[in-house]
């Protein structure tokens, strides 16, 4: 779509989109070919000087066993916190769809912990579940079972995945919500009227009518746990026990800031960057069908 | 609704209120936690209701830091003034720049248009998060380390802000520049004349994501300040959680906790129209 009417002239306009470009240029354009570089070379280990290798980074990761290891971290993760948030919220927006007064409160009451910084939630969960002072670990122990997810590695991916699901909910819920209210309610009426029970009614009109937007919001949620779960890992488990709560962003970092392992590390972002690439591509490609539908 | 059993109805309201609690859950305790003595918290369980203490621990965390403990003695009324700085900064710069580009890419045909829209469209894909390192060097190369301009503008580079207000342009009718061009209105008067007041609410409801996402960077921050006067609450909080034997004093902690939730949420709730709008147009 272009419109038909315009203003003249080549100067203004360059001069308008002239800070974004910069700033692109600048802080992403040069840093990212900067990451495709170093990637492919090696610094000795005094950062002296460094060799060319070509694609030995590459090849040596994928044969690393703990990157090939925080590479099954991450879908197990990710896999845990879309389909999580993404069931709890599409139920609560089922049951609030369901109500004809009072959705609106529910939704101020559910849609908050959009707000709080992965970051923080991982703080929050962190508490209840500290060994020594947690709430939860003290139950848990008052029924026998011990907690411990600083030593104990599934402990710990069952944490990282529930404080990250939790503030994730209401993003979900509401995308959910808006999805339900657009469905005309005259064809649920219509299904009743014929006798289709409700779950009749939700598995057969309810869930193809969604899909559209249960498929964008698996993307988004995959990029999610890709990203922006890295301040609920780095304040509850710093990737540990023993690596088992890395996934690969965090591999990044570690690699790169603590580590100093600069060529690794920036063959990893080239990695992740080919990865989030194939997303947006998905995701803008759904976009495009939407917008033609 | 399509039946009317009583029945389904409150089971209706019970599920959401589960699905409420569960929310909220994790919240309540940090709140009560702040509100209570360090020995009624290392002495388990937390009690259930608030305690006494709400003023001393508050007063400690915004003014004095924490009394003893890992991470103690530093206030962070500063680090809230640090985080509302880029919060606004990223925000406000987003917006501006955003503006400007959509407004050159819908209302001018310039030279190596859609290079400049591709070049600006390839900045969806990548969090700053991926690039973490070298744009870490390219900000310390221009000596940004501990600067407020370090800290806002490497984020400012996105194009999500620039591809809401496009599409919305789009959607405004051609008469509107027909007429304005017809009076002899030039861009820059149709810009701030027309285009930007008909844009508020788009701007309010991109305010709310932006400054949520701004108030709540992470990893960002950390890397980049190492002067304790620069840092941002969300990152100080990790930096107050004790590793291996060292213990914190948690009300202090979790009122810093409480602290750095409350700006965003206020502003979720208070500006709710804005944000729902703004969710669910931007990220499509």
């Amino acid at each position: 779509m272009e419109k038909r009417v315009f203003f003249k002239g080549w100067w203004l306009p360059a001069l308008l989109v002239a800070p974004q470009l910069l700033i692109s240029f600048v802080f992403f354009f040069y840093p990212s070919g900067q990451a495709i570089w170093n990637s492919l070379f090696l610094p000795d280990p005094f950062g002296l000087k460094t060799e060319f290798v070509g694609l030995d980074n590459f090849r040596f990761l994928l044969s690393d066993p703990y990157y090939l290891a925080s590479f099954k971290t991450t879908i197990i993760f990710s896999t845990a916190v879309s389909v999580s948030s993404m069931a709890l919220g599409l139920y609560l927006a089922a049951l609030a769809d369901r109500l004809i007064k009072g959705a609106g409160v529910y939704q101020t009451l559910l849609i908050w912990p959009y707000a709080i910084a992965p970051a923080i939630a991982g703080v929050l969960w962190l508490f209840m579940f500290n060994g020594n002072i947690g709430l939860a670990s003290y139950y848990l122990k008052a029924l026998g079972y011990e907690w411990n997810h600083t030593l104990k590695g599934d402990q710990a991916m069952f944490l990282v995945i529930l404080a990250s699901s939790w503030g994730r909910i209401s993003y979900n819920f509401l995308f959910f919500l808006a999805g339900l209210q657009a469905i005309p309610k005259s064809i649920i009426e219509a299904a009743a009227i014929d006798g289709a029970s409700f779950w009749k009614r939700f598995g057969t009109i309810v869930v193809p009518l969604l899909s559209p937007i249960t498929f964008f919001l698996l993307v988004v949620n995959i990029v999610y746990a890709f990203f922006d779960t890295f301040g609920v890992i780095h304040t509850i488990t710093s990737g540990g026990p023993e690596q088992s709560t890395t996934i690969l962003v965090y591999k990044v970092f570690s690699d790169g800031f603590v580590s100093q392992d600069l060529g690794s590390s920036a063959a990893q972002s080239v990695i992740l960057l080919v990865l989030v690439g194939i997303l947006t591509v998905i995701q803008f490609k759904y976009i495009e069908r939407k917008v033609h539908y | 609704m399509v039946e009317k059993k009583k029945s389904g109805y409150w089971l209706t309201h019970l599920g959401l209120i589960l699905g409420v609690l569960f929310i909220f859950f994790p919240v309540w305790l940090t709140f009560v936690a702040s509100t209570v003595t360090q020995d009624a918290i290392i002495y388990p369980p937390l009690p259930m209701l608030p305690g006494t203490e709400f003023f001393e621990n508050y007063a400690n965390a915004l003014f004095r830091g924490s009394p003893e403990g890992y991470g103690a003695k530093v206030p962070v009324i500063k680090m809230m003034m640090n985080s509302a700085i880029m919060a606004i900064g990223i925000t406000v710069g987003k917006i501006i720049i955003s503006l400007l580009s959509a407004f050159a890419f819908v209302y001018f045909r310039f030279p190596f248009r859609n290079l400049c829209f591709w070049l600006i469209f390839i900045t969806l894909m990548l969090p700053v998060e991926v690039r973490i390192v070298p744009t870490y060097e390219v900000v310390a190369n221009l000596n940004l380390l501990n600067s407020y301009t370090g800290l806002i503008f490497p984020l400012i580079a996105s194009a999500t802000a620039t591809f809401l207000f496009r599409q919305f342009f789009m959607t405004i009718p051609d008469e509107m520049v027909e007429a304005a061009r017809m009076d002899g209105c030039s861009p820059m008067r149709f810009f701030f004349d027309i285009l930007v007041p008909i844009s508020k609410t788009n701007i309010a409801a991109l305010f709310v994501i932006l400054f949520i996402f701004g108030w709540n960077q992470y990893l960002w921050p950390l890397l980049m300040t190492t002067d304790p006067d620069m840092r941002t609450i969300v990152m100080a909080i990790d930096s107050m959680i004790p590793t291996g034997d060292d213990y914190a004093h948690w009300p202090t902690v979790m009122a810093t906790a409480m602290l750095a939730m409350v700006p965003p949420v206020i502003v979720v709730i208070s500006m709710q129209k804005f944000f729902v709008k703004g969710l669910l147009e931007s990220d499509k």
